[in-house]
This record gives C-alpha cells, sequence and structure tokens, in this order.
C-alpha cells in the first residue's frame, strides 16, 4: 500500500497555495494527511498533485476575537493542529465544548497531526469536529482566486462528504462563537474502540436563568446522516425547561424520527436509538455542568 | 516518472542528506534507505501504530507522513533509544523485566508513543498509559504487562531525575 505518484508542492503562504490550486490541474489539498493519507495508499483518491499546507505558518493560530456578540468568539486557523487545541488554554476557558471534543478525536500520534481545517474539509459526517462546528454555528473563513468569503458552517456541507468549496478555493479560518461563561456544555459519542470515530455523537450547549431554566439551548447529531443534524425541535422545547432525568427522556424521544443511515457499524434504528439517549446523557451533563457554576 | 527531492533531516542525533522520490513514505525512508528497520509497518493506513516515531518530539505515524515532509526536522526512532547501542533505555529495560512484548512487532510503536507520554506526564495512572497507548495493537500480550512495564519505566525514570 504505497501512495501513487504525483508532483509536490509545498507554498509557505495563502496566496501561494491559491495561485497553485488555480493554475494545477487534478490538485488535492494536504492538510494533517490523517485520512488523505491513508486514501493515498489505497488509492482512493488519484492527485496528479500535492499542496501541502503544513508549512504555511500564518494558517497556525488560535485568539481569542471579538466575534457577533459582547460574549466574543475564539479563532482558530485552519492548520491549526488538533494537538494544540486540546492544549490551548484559550480553547478550554472559552469554547469548553470543543475542548471535550478534541480529545475524543482519534489518538495523541494522530492529533499530532491532524488538523482543524482537515477534519472540516474531509466533512466525515461522525468527525468530532464537524460536530462541534455545526453545534456552536462557526463561522468559516474561505480564501480563493475571487478573494476572500465567510459562510457559516451550517452552508458548509452540500452532500457526503463534500464542502461547500471551489476547485481554487481553501479553508482558512473558523470563528467559534462563544457562550455566556456560566453556559453548560457536554460532547458524548459512542464508539466501539477508543479513539474511532463515533457511530453516533451528541454535542449539547445550555444557558439557564437563576432558577435552572433553559434560556438557550443547542443540540447537535453527529453520525446520523450525511452531515451533523442540529435537533432544532428539541432546542425550541427546551427554553423554559428545567433539565431533569424524566423531562429529557420525553423531549429527547422525538429524535428517534431523525433520518439516519444503516450502514456496516449500525443499523438506522440503532442510531437512532442512540441518538435518543445520548442526547439526553448529553443534555443532563451540560445541566450539571451549568448548575455547578451557578454554584446551586 | 517519479518526482524526486533533496531533503536533509535529523536522524537519531545524526544529520541524513538524501534524494528521495516526493511519493515516498517516512518509514519506508527510515527503513530502506537509512536501513534503520526498527520502524515497523502494520496496517499502512494509520491504525496500528507500528510505525510511531518522533517527529521533533513529538509522536507521529511514519506511514502518513512524506519523507519529504520531515525534511529540516528532527526524527527519532527506536534505534535513538538506547543511544551507545549497550544499555537499554529505562523504558526498554521495564519492557524486558515485565515481559512487555512477544513477537515484538508492536514493541517500537509502543516505545515511541510511551517515550512522549512518559516526557509529558512522569507521573501517569494506569488510565493514562491505557488511553495513551490506545493507538497501538499489540495482539500478543492482551496489553497487561505493558501497562505494567510502563508504570515501572515511569517510576525508574522519575527516579533517575529528568531527562537531559
Amino acid at each position: 500500500m504505497k501512495p501513487p505518484s504525483f508532483s509536490y508542492h509545498d507554498p509557505r503562504t495563502t496566496a501561494d497555495a491559491i495561485a497553485l490550486l488555480g493554475r494545477l490541474e487534478n490538485a488535492k489539498l494536504l492538510a494533517g494527511g490523517q485520512s488523505l493519507m491513508p486514501m493515498l495508499n489505497m488509492r482512493y483518491v488519484l492527485p496528479d498533485h500535492l499542496i501541502d499546507l503544513n508549512r504555511v505558518g500564518e494558517l497556525r493560530y488560535i485568539r481569542e476575537g471579538e466575534g457577533a456578540v459582547e460574549i466574543g468568539a475564539v479563532e482558530i486557523g485552519a492548520m491549526t493542529l488538533q494537538r494544540d487545541i486540546e492544549f490551548s488554554e484559550i480553547v478550554r476557558r472559552r469554547c469548553p465544548l470543543l475542548h471535550e471534543a478534541v480529545a475524543q478525536v482519534g489518538h495523541r500520534q494522530t492529533r499530532n497531526r491532524g488538523t482543524l481545517g482537515g477534519s472540516l474539509c474531509h466533512l466525515d459526517p461522525a468527525a468530532e469536529l464537524v460536530a462541534v462546528a455545526a453545534a456552536l454555528d462557526a463561522k468559516l473563513s474561505i480564501a480563493g482566486g475571487n478573494g476572500a468569503r465567510a459562510i457559516d458552517f451550517a452552508a458548509f456541507p452540500v452532500a457526503y462528504m463534500t464542502p461547500a468549496l471551489e476547485p481554487d478555493e481553501l479553508l482558512t479560518g473558523v470563528t467559534f462563537p462563544c457562550w455566556r461563561p456560566d453556559h453548560g456544555f457536554a460532547f458524548v459519542e459512542f464508539c466501539r474502540r477508543h479513539g474511532d470515530f463515533a457511530i453516533v455523537s451528541a454535542a449539547a450547549l445550555i444557558e439557564e436563568d437563576k432558577d435552572g431554566k433553559v434560556t438557550r439551548a443547542s443540540l447537535t447529531l453527529g453520525g446520523m446522516g450525511p452531515a451533523p443534524a442540529r435537533a432544532h425541535g428539541v432546542e425550541r422545547a427546551l427554553i423554559g425547561e428545567k433539565v431533569q432525568e424524566k423531562r429529557m427522556r420525553e423531549i429527547c424521544e422525538s429524535l428517534r424520527a431523525l433520518e439516519a443511515v444503516s450502514d456496516i457499524h449500525a443499523p438506522a434504528s440503532y442510531r437512532q436509538q442512540l441518538a435518543t439517549v445520548l442526547s439526553r446523557r448529553a443534555l443532563l451533563k451540560a445541566h450539571d455542568r451549568a448548575m455547578a457554576k451557578r454554584g446551586t | 516518472m517519479s518526482e524526486t527531492r533533496e531533503i536533509a533531516l535529523t536522524v537519531n542525533g545524526m544529520r541524513r542528506e538524501a534524494t528521495v522520490p516526493v511519493r515516498v513514505m517516512l518509514a519506508d525512508f527510515l527503513r530502506h534507505e537509512l536501513l534503520l528497520t526498527g520502524t515497523h509497518l502494520g496496517c499502512e493506513h494509520g491504525v496500528c501504530g507500528a510505525c510511531t516515531v518522533l517527529l521533533d518530539g513529538r509522536s507521529a505515524r511514519s506511514c502518513l507522513l512524506l519523507a519529504v515532509q520531515a525534511d529540516g526536522c528532527e526524527v527519532m526512532t527506536v534505534e535513538g533509544l538506547a543511544a551507545d547501542g549497550k544499555a537499554l533505555h529505562p523504558l526498554q529495560q521495564a519492557f524486558h523485566d515485565h515481559h512487555g512484548l512477544q513477537c515484538g512487532f508492536c514493541t517500537p510503536g509502543i516505545l515511541m508513543t510511551l517515550v512522549e507520554l512518559l516526557r509529558d506526564n512522569p507521573n501517569p495512572t494506569e488510565d493514562d498509559i491505557r488511553v495513551g497507548i490506545s493507538g497501538n495493537l499489540c495482539r500478543c500480550t492482551g496489553y497487561q504487562n505493558i501497562v505494567l512495564a510502563a508504570l515501572d519505566a515511569a517510576k525508574r525514570l522519575r527516579a533517575a531525575g529528568p531527562a537531559p
């Protein structure tokens, strides 16, 4: 299992990478390589050109940004290593959901090379970082031959493992809007072995008032279909509710009606069952954390 | 038609220069070009962990890295552990003492993974070690003695003081 022949390019700037993308036919961008390299070794992809982004230093950063609301946002460069996200104090403090999820991505050896942007553009429906981007309503910065643009993550997956990128475009950075400092969060997943992609994952975020009633909620399920699914119905039903086991069981039962795929890992009905169970667990865990922060 | 490039890197403290086809993986470069056959290749798609080496001090799958990507980097393989070729590294000695290997195929990858883990976390719990080696497959030992060896190695390394 060796990769096919290709021409190798290692630009030092985003502009050079875009120029190469515009000039070369059948070129593939190489980020961390933890998915693309196996695909090359197995000859699932046969590019004529490989454009390695690992020496584009300007695409590696983690910083606190302004964001749309006063609470701010965390901005992360597309080529930032998953490992650096895992150990970032900014991420732990401002985006704890991302912190919790990234530690469940693959293994130490793959997080040492794997990147945020690589995972999002590979767009595996069960990938943890993809689910987090959906849960936090991430904004994606994209650059290409026709300049830069920004889109909501919700508009990024256009089909199974297909991001909304033109052939001469690349993802440069991701903005994760922060939630109120006292919000609760949880990322839970079910997989057969540690480090595997999740069969189903659930990402929950909640804000509660001083009486413990939910004022804002986000619930995302990964691994169900071609892209992570926001459970908007459940999010609406949670507003004004107190998060309690019995009530969560009722509210999450509706998720059994979500569309799900059947594959070698699990039939659709099993995924739907996981959706109800993992969502409940995620919401209860998020609530416990919100309560702990309130000190009640 | 294979495109080639000149690369220069440090492997186990020694500067190496070579002209390599750009499609050659770091693992194959180490084994076939430098004849450092201690790095093993199991699955060649990043699952088994046998090919784990340290790249600039961080564990990585050398079957998922092109040799050209290591240009200018510092690589450490299992051959770099017992530097003088005589005394085993404390981690290797602990594996020897605790029967932390049987066929030995996965051992180089597990050792390199643990070198990083014990450097970053000199006082790991059993759970830390089990999570740490979860990206390395061993089909002989059931992991029990590997975990015992790693815990003992941590103790020995702590007693010996911080690495130079």
